[in-house]
């Protein structure tokens, strides 16, 4: 059977991947945000998986608003980098894992998740900036195959967060009842607060967002209880994407261990957070 | 009838970018899109109101787009993702687009962003 070994909760905010890009690690806006990623980073390089899942959202890149997939999942066996418009990230494209996507697929549409499958599927920010918070500097690939797990988090109404969890719980099912030996590590992206339109541009909700930080760990039904209009209202128009961090967190056990955590603002217009959590009781 | 996105949940100055916004935006988000290629922001700016006839968006929706008034393109529908691309080609940044929404000015904004972001009330 597969395992899931770790979850990995970051915000995927474009500049923190630019900052990198562009060498800007060091600068005093930056530093304390890459600081702040260095244990997680240090224990990720000792414990690599067979395979990753990054939920994220797609942002005007790899689809468009012709189709608007509330769930969908990846099959391809490869993802090509994204150009969003200034010149595509100088990152790896992405190897995929067919066959355990396949029987995701399949497992999840049992437990009546109708996802919709991507053959072919150009990857964004959304997905290369966490494996870049995870592997900051991956040579010519990223340290294992990679599955996307696309959330609508862009148009309303999103999914809410009661079902991204119990997609997690799915997911975390799923992944057990595969038939291979694997080991799985599964990233939760997106948040933390933050809006971007509107007179209401630039809110942070650093209380909430603490909250938000201990509750994933510890009560994350909590969180999933709370409505789309809580998430908008708490974490700001574009913050109700942290529901796709419900998603990594039903996946895991019960039981977790928390390997590090850590919060920042701003990066660009967001809060930024990390959390590593170890999947069991340790 | 006004094309003003309905005031969802009642959050003051919150956007909420839903499905009817989505419908009516849908040909200027499409145009938005269209600009991460080299060769069509080339067209766009040798033609800038041919390319949004080309998209076929409203009378409202091109006159946004000509006069970069953001607001206005968030207001006609646009996804600030999308609208997004448009200010890339621009040199604009997401912060200088924070300082029209909030009418601080980018300087401002991005001073209030680094002293930990904005609150309500």
């Amino acid at each position: 059977m597969a395992e899931v070994i770790w979850g990995l909760a970051t915000s995927h905010v474009p500049s923190i991947g630019a900052a990198m890009d562009r060498g800007k690690t060091e600068d005093p806006n930056w530093k304390a945000l890459f600081d702040g990623y260095a244990p997680a980073r240090a224990w990720l390089a000792e414990h690599r998986p067979d395979v990753a899942i990054v939920v994220y959202n797609d942002h005007a890149n790899g689809i468009d608003l012709d189709f608007v997939p509330t769930f969908g999942l990846g099959t391809a066996e490869e993802y090509e980098v994204a150009d969003e418009g200034f010149g595509r990230r100088p990152v790896p494209d992405v190897v995929g894992h067919p066959e355990l996507a396949l029987h995701l697929v399949e497992s999840l549409v049992d437990e009546e998740f109708d996802l919709t499958v991507f053959q072919e599927l150009e990857v964004d920010h959304g997905f290369t900036v966490p494996l870049s918070v995870w592997t900051p500097d991956p040579g010519d690939a990223w340290p294992c195959p990679v599955i996307p797990l696309l959330v609508n988090v862009i148009q309303y109404p999103q999914p809410t967060a009661a079902r991204c969890y119990a997609l997690g719980r799915a997911l975390g099912r799923a992944i057990r009842s595969y038939p291979g030996d694997l080991t799985v590590g599964v990233l939760g992206t997106g948040g933390m607060s933050h809006q971007l339109a509107g007179a209401r541009a630039g809110f942070i909700n650093p209380e909430f967002d603490a909250r938000w930080m201990s509750a994933i760990e510890t009560d994350p039904a909590s969180l999933a209880a709370l409505s789309r209009e809580e998430l908008i209202r708490q974490a700001g128009a574009e913050g109700i994407e942290l529901i796709m961090w419900l998603v990594m967190r039903g996946a895991l056990d019960d039981e977790v261990v928390k390997v590090h955590s850590d919060y920042f603002v701003p990066a660009s217009n967001t809060a930024a957070g990390i959390a590593l959590f170890q999947n069991g009781a340790g | 009838m006004s094309e003003t996105a309905p005031d969802r949940f009642g959050l003051s100055g919150t956007p909420i970018f839903d499905g009817e916004t989505s419908r009516r935006g849908l040909r200027m988000n499409k145009l938005f899109m269209s600009l991460r290629t080299a060769e069509n922001r080339e067209r766009f700016l040798a033609d800038e109101a041919g390319y949004c006839q080309g998209f076929g968006l409203s009378p409202e929706q091109q006159q946004a787009v000509l006069a970069r008034d953001w607001q206005a393109m968030i207001d006609l529908g646009g996804s600030i993702f999308y609208v997004y691309k448009l200010a890339m080609m621009d040199g604009r940044s997401m912060q200088y687009l924070g300082g029209v929404f909030t009418g601080m000015g980018e300087d401002d904004f991005l001073a209030a962003m680094r002293a930990g972001g904005r609150r309500d009330g």
